[in-house]
C-alpha cells in the first residue's frame, strides 16, 4: 500500500495571505502547481469577488488522479449582497462536487454508469449555489466559472462573464462565452469584439447565480496539455489587461503565485475600475 | 421618442418576473413603469413615502380613489375627473418622482416630459391611450390617462392554458400594425414606440389592442451603474447602438408574437435568439406561413425585415384570408423538395449486407451473409474477386498493409491478400466474429464472442495478447495511442493499453455493441442501456450521458464539436461533444443501428426504415434520402464524392455524396 496523503484546502483566501508554502519536492502535490489572487481594485470599496481553491493529490502506487477544483465568482447587488452572494455561490458550488464526485471516488474506485457524469455534477453544483443565493442572499446575484481537473482534463462549468481560458502554445484561448448583451450583439454581427470593449452596457449580464428559478448552466471540456495553463479570471481582469498583456505576463513570471500577483496589478494599473480575480493553474507532466 | 435611454436595463435588485408572476394580481391599466415590473424594496419605499393618500385631490381636479400599481420610480393611480361632477368618469394618473439632484438635470428631465407628453397628447387613434392631462408639482410630475378595463397581453398569455389560438394572435399583430402605420407616419417626425411587449399592450373589454406605455417615465431613471442583469428582450440589436428607425418596432412585434405563440419568454433567454427557438419546437401547431411572417419580422439586419408596418400587415391579412381557405401548413410536412438522387450503381450479393463496405485503392471490399467476401471496383461497380468463409460476414472488413482482414460467424478472421483475395492467413477463436477488425502498429485488433480482444501480427497472424472481458466482444476496437477503447455484451467499456492491459474500465447498465470513437479528450460510446457515454480519456470517468429513447447500438462519429450517432428510437442525433447538450435530431421510419459518418459538412447513415439518408451537419436539415428495398444497417463509407453502403435488399450502393 502507498502511503496515502490527500490535502484538502477549501478555505477562500483574502487578498493579503501569503502563497502557501511550496510542498515538499516529489510529492504529488507538488506536480499541483497553481497560483491565485484577489483584489478591491482602485474604484470600488469592497471586493465583491470570490475564489476558492481546492487541490488533493495522492503519492503511491495505485493512486487517484490530481483532483483540483477552482472557482471564480464576480458578485452584484447592493448593501454588500454582492460578496455575500459570490462567496456562498463559491462554498456551495465546492460542497457540492467535493460531496458527489471527490469523497466517493476516494472508496469506490469502478467507474459506473450509476455514477453522475461530471458534467451534471458541475450543473447540480451551480445550480445547488443557484437556489442557495436565491433564497439567503435576496437581491443578490453572481456570475460563477468553476472548473474541476482531473489529470490534465478540465471540466469547466459557467455562468455570467467571469472566464475561463486556456494558455497553450497557440496562445490564449477562450473557453467560456459570456452571458452578457455585447457577446450576443457580436455574435450577431453587430458589433466588433472591438467595439464590444468599450461598449456602455458591457456589464449587463443576461444570466447570472441567484436570478431565475431554471438557471441554465454552459459546461465545457477541454484538455490542457501537460505544461500549459488554466486561466480563471473576473472581468476586472479581461476588462482591463488586454490578451497579449495577459500571455506576456504569465509567460515572465517566475511561478504562478506572481504570476496572479501580476495580473492584478496590471488590472489596477490600467485604472482598477472593477474588483480582480485571477486563478492560474498549470497542467502537470505526466 | 421619448427616452434617452434607448433601452431598459433592470438593476441586478430587481428581482425578474416570469410571465407566470406578477407583481399585481390584474392591472388594468399602464403600471408604473409599464406592467409586469417590480423595483427593489428601497426604491419601492422610496415612492410610498411620498404617495398620494386616498381622497386626495390633485389639482382641484382629479380626487384619487386608490393605488393600481407601484413601482421605484413611479406609481399609478385610480382617480375620478371632477370636472364632470355629474358622471363618475375614471381616469388613471400616472405619478413619477423626479429624483435627479443636479437643477439642470431636473430642468431637463420636466422639459422633456413637457415636450413629450404635448406630442403624445395630439395623437388621436383608437389603438392608442388617450392622455388627457399633465401636471408638474414640486418634483413629481403626472399624466392623466384614459382608463382602460382590460388586460395585458401578459397577463391573458399567463392566464391561458395550452396555446393562444393562431387567429387571435394574428389578428391582435393586424392591430398592433396599424398603431405602428399611424405611429410611424407621424409628421413631422415619425413616433417609434421603441417598446412593443406584451405587458404593454392591452386587450380592453371590446377584444381592440391599445397601445398603453410611452415610456415617459424613463426620462425620470438617472444612471446606473455597475455590471446589471436584465434585458427587456423584445428589443432589435440595433436599438442597442441607440439606433432609432421604424422597423425597431416589427422586430418588436416579431418578438411579441414569437413569445405569444411561442409561450417561451424572451426575458429568460439569451437575447436575440428567437432564430435559434423555432416556434414549432414548442407549438408545432403553428402554420408555417405565419412562422414565415414572424421570422421576417425578427431578422438581425434591419433591412431584411419588412420594411414598414404596412408591409407586414398585408402579410398577415394575406395569411388570415389564405387561412380561411385552407391555405395554411402545419410543421411537420417538409415543403423542401429532395432532389433525387439515382445510385452510380449497385451490386449484388446473394444475401443480406449488414456489414459496412471498406475503400481502398479503387476496390470497394464488403461482407455478405452469403459468406462471402466481395471486392468490387469503386469506379464502375464491376465484380473483382469474392472469397468464401464458412459462415456469414457481418463484420466489417479494414484494409491494412496490403491485406484484407474481417471476420466470420465461422469464429475465424481472415487475412486474405487486397489484390487478389488469396488467403493470407487465418486465425482462430472460440467463438464467431461480428466485432470489426481494426488494425494499427503492426497488429490487427478484434473481438469475439469469446469474450476476448485479440491482437494478432498482421504478418503472421500469431497472436500477440488477448484481454478477456466480461462478455461477448462484438464492439469494434478503437485504437489510440496509448490505448485502445473497446466495449462488450456485458455492459463493460474497455481501456487497454499496448501491452494488453486495462487502463481503466466503465460500467455501462447494459450491453456495449457500440464502437467507441474517440478524441483528446474523450471516449464517446452508446449503450444498450439507451445511454451515450461520454468518458474521459485518460481516467473513464463519466463526463456525461444522454439518454436517447432506445439502445444505441450505432457507433457515434466525432467531427468538430460535435458526435452523431444514431439509436433504436428512430432518430439520428447530434449531440455537443464537451457537454452532451443535443444541438439536433432527425426522425428516421425505423431504427437507426447503422453508424453514420461526417463527409463534406453532411452526416451520411442508414435506417431500418430502408433509406439511405444525407443531413445538413450544422442543422440536421435533410439534403436527401435514398430509398433501398431493405433495411440499411450496414454503415456508410466515403471516397471521392461516393457514399458506399449495403442494405438487406442484398445490394452495395455508390451514391453521389
Amino acid at each position: 500500500m502507498g502511503f496515502l496523503r490527500d490535502l484538502l484546502t477549501g478555505k477562500e483566501r483574502s487578498p493579503r495571505e501569503p502563497a502557501p508554502a511550496e510542498p515538499a519536492a516529489r510529492s504529488a502535490l507538488s506536480r499541483f502547481e497553481i497560483g491565485w489572487a484577489t483584489d478591491v481594485g482602485r474604484m470600488r470599496d469592497h471586493n465583491e469577488d470570490s475564489a476558492l481553491v481546492i487541490a488533493a493529490a495522492q503519492d503511491g502506487d495505485d493512486s487517484q488522479p490530481l483532483f483540483g477544483l477552482f472557482v471564480v465568482a464576480d458578485g452584484m447587488g447592493g448593501h454588500r449582497s454582492g460578496e455575500v452572494a459570490s462567496s456562498l455561490a463559491a462554498r456551495v458550488t465546492a460542497h457540492h462536487v467535493a460531496r458527489q464526485c471527490y469523497l466517493p471516488s476516494l472508496m469506490d474506485r469502478q467507474r459506473d454508469a450509476d455514477q453522475p457524469a461530471l458534467t451534471e455534477v458541475l450543473v447540480g453544483a451551480v445550480r445547488a449555489a443557484n437556489d442557495a443565493v436565491s433564497q439567503q442572499v435576496p437581491g443578490g446575484g453572481t456570475t460563477l466559472t468553476c472548473a474541476l481537473v482531473l489529470g490534465s482534463q478540465a471540466y469547466v462549468a459557467h455562468v455570467g462573464d467571469s472566464r475561463a481560458y486556456v494558455l497553450d502554445q497557440a496562445g490564449l484561448e477562450q473557453i467560456t462565452h459570456d452571458h452578457s448583451l455585447v457577446d450576443r450583439l457580436v455574435e450577431t454581427g453587430q458589433l466588433t469584439r472591438d467595439e464590444a470593449a468599450v461598449h456602455p452596457q458591457r456589464n449587463v449580464l443576461y444570466r447570472a447565480v441567484g436570478q431565475s428559478s431554471a438557471l441554465e448552466v454552459d459546461t465545457y471540456v477541454r484538455r490542457i496539455p501537460p505544461g500549459e495553463h488554466l486561466l480563471l479570471c473576473s472581468d476586472g481582469l479581461w476588462d482591463m489587461v488586454s490578451g497579449v498583456d495577459i500571455v506576456a505576463l504569465i509567460e515572465q513570471a517566475p511561478s504562478l503565485q506572481k504570476a496572479c500577483d501580476d495580473l492584478v496589478a496590471a488590472a489596477n494599473e490600467a485604472g482598477g475600475r472593477d474588483n480582480v480575480t485571477a486563478i492560474l493553474w498549470r497542467s502537470p507532466l505526466e | 421618442m421619448t427616452s434617452s435611454d434607448p433601452f431598459e436595463t433592470r438593476r441586478i435588485d430587481e428581482p425578474r418576473l416570469s410571465s407566470g408572476e406578477r407583481a399585481e394580481p390584474a392591472q388594468q391599466v399602464p403600471g408604473p413603469d409599464g406592467p409586469g415590473e417590480t423595483r427593489s424594496l428601497d426604491q419601492e419605499r422610496d415612492s410610498i413615502e411620498g404617495r398620494l393618500p386616498e381622497g386626495y385631490l390633485l389639482q382641484d381636479r382629479y380626487r384619487i380613489l386608490g393605488v393600481l400599481a407601484v413601482g421605484g420610480m413611479s406609481a399609478v393611480y385610480k382617480a375620478r375627473d371632477l370636472r364632470f361632477s355629474k358622471v363618475r368618469r375614471i381616469c388613471a394618473v400616472k405619478e413619477m418622482v423626479n429624483s435627479a439632484n443636479d437643477p439642470e438635470v431636473r430642468a431637463i428631465i420636466l422639459r422633456n416630459f413637457e415636450r413629450e407628453t404635448s406630442i403624445l397628447a395630439t395623437l388621436s387613434h383608437p389603438g392608442i391611450v388617450q392622455i388627457y392631462d399633465c401636471i408638474s408639482q414640486a418634483n413629481r410630475s403626472y399624466v392623466v390617462l384614459e382608463y382602460v378595463r382590460g388586460r395585458d397581453l401578459e397577463t391573458v398569455l399567463a392566464e391561458t392554458k395550452g396555446f393562444l389560438s393562431e387567429a387571435r394572435v394574428v389578428g391582435w399583430a393586424i392591430q398592433i400594425c396599424e398603431v405602428l402605420s399611424y405611429l410611424h407616419g407621424h409628421e413631422p417626425r415619425p413616433i417609434i414606440f421603441r417598446d412593443i411587449k406584451p405587458s404593454n399592450l392591452m386587450l380592453d373589454e371590446y377584444g381592440r389592442i391599445r397601445l398603453i406605455d410611452f415610456g415617459i417615465a424613463k426620462m425620470f431613471q438617472t444612471g446606473k451603474k455597475g455590471t446589471m442583469i436584465g434585458t427587456e428582450g423584445y428589443s432589435p440589436p440595433e436599438q442597442y447602438q441607440g439606433i432609432a428607425d421604424p422597423r425597431v418596432d416589427i422586430y418588436a412585434l416579431g418578438a411579441t408574437m414569437h413569445h405569444l405563440l411561442s409561450k417561451r419568454d424572451p426575458r429568460m433567454e439569451p437575447p436575440f435568439s428567437f432564430q435559434k427557438r423555432p416556434i414549432h419546437e414548442t407549438n408545432p401547431s403553428v402554420s408555417r406561413e405565419l412562422v414565415e411572417v414572424v421570422n421576417r419580422a425578427l431578422e438581425y439586419d434591419v433591412n431584411d425585415r419588412y420594411g414598414s408596418a404596412e408591409e407586414m400587415q398585408r402579410a398577415l391579412m394575406s395569411l388570415r384570408s389564405a387561412g380561411r381557405s385552407g391555405g395554411t401548413s402545419p410543421f411537420g410536412t417538409p415543403t423542401a423538395i429532395l432532389s433525387e438522387i439515382s445510385p452510380l450503381w449497385r451490386f449484388a450479393s446473394e444475401d443480406e449486407i449488414r456489414s459496412s463496405p471498406a475503400v481502398h485503392g479503387g476496390t470497394v471490399y464488403v461482407g455478405a451473409y452469403d459468406h462471402n467476401l466481395y471486392a468490387v471496383d469503386a469506379e464502375a461497380g464491376e465484380f473483382l474477386w469474392k472469397y468464401a468463409a464458412d459462415d456469414g460476414i457481418a463484420s466489417s472488413p479494414c484494409v491494412y498493409e496490403g491485406a484484407v482482414f474481417f471476420g466470420s460467424a465461422d469464429c475465424l478472421l481472415y487475412a486474405v491478400e487486397a489484390d487478389s483475395g488469396r488467403i493470407r492467413w487465418t486465425c482462430p477463436t472460440q467463438g464467431k466474429v461480428w466485432s470489426s477488425p481494426r488494425a494499427a502498429f503492426g497488429h490487427v485488433f478484434f473481438g469475439s464472442d469469446d469474450r476476448h480482444l485479440y491482437a494478432v501480427n498482421v504478418h503472421s497472424g500469431q497472436v500477440a495478447w488477448t484481454f478477456e472481458t466480461e462478455g461477448e466482444v462484438r464492439s469494434s476496437p478503437a485504437l489510440g495511442e496509448e490505448a485502445v477503447y473497446v466495449g462488450c455484451e456485458g455492459g463493460v467499456v474497455y481501456a487497454v493499453d499496448t501491452g494488453g492491459n486495462a487502463r481503466w474500465r466503465f460500467r455501462a447498465r447494459r450491453g456495449v455493441t457500440s464502437s467507441p470513437a474517440f478524441t483528446d479528450e474523450m471516449v464517446y460510446v452508446g449503450g444498450k442501456d439507451r445511454y451515450v457515454y461520454a468518458l474521459d480519456v485518460r481516467s473513464g470517468w463519466l463526463a456525461w450521458r444522454y439518454r436517447t429513447d432506445g439502445p444505441v447500438i450505432s457507433s457515434p462519429a466525432v467531427s468538430g464539436d460535435v458526435v452523431f450517432v444514431g439509436s433504436a428510437d428512430g432518430h439520428l442525433y447530434a449531440l455537443d461533444a464537451g457537454s452532451g447538450r443535443l444541438v439536433w435530431r432527425h426522425a428516421t421510419g425505423g431504427q437507426v443501428t447503422s453508424s453514420p459518418i461526417v463527409y463534406d459538412d453532411a452526416v451520411y447513415f442508414g435506417s431500418v426504415d430502408g433509406c439511405v439518408y444525407s443531413l445538413d451537419a450544422k442543422t440536421g436539415d435533410l439534403r436527401w434520402r435514398f430509398q433501398t428495398d431493405g433495411p440499411v444497417t450496414s454503415s456508410p463509407t466515403a471516397a471521392d464524392g461516393v457514399i458506399y453502403i449495403g442494405s438487406c435488399d442484398r445490394y452495395v450502393y455508390a451514391l453521389p455524396a
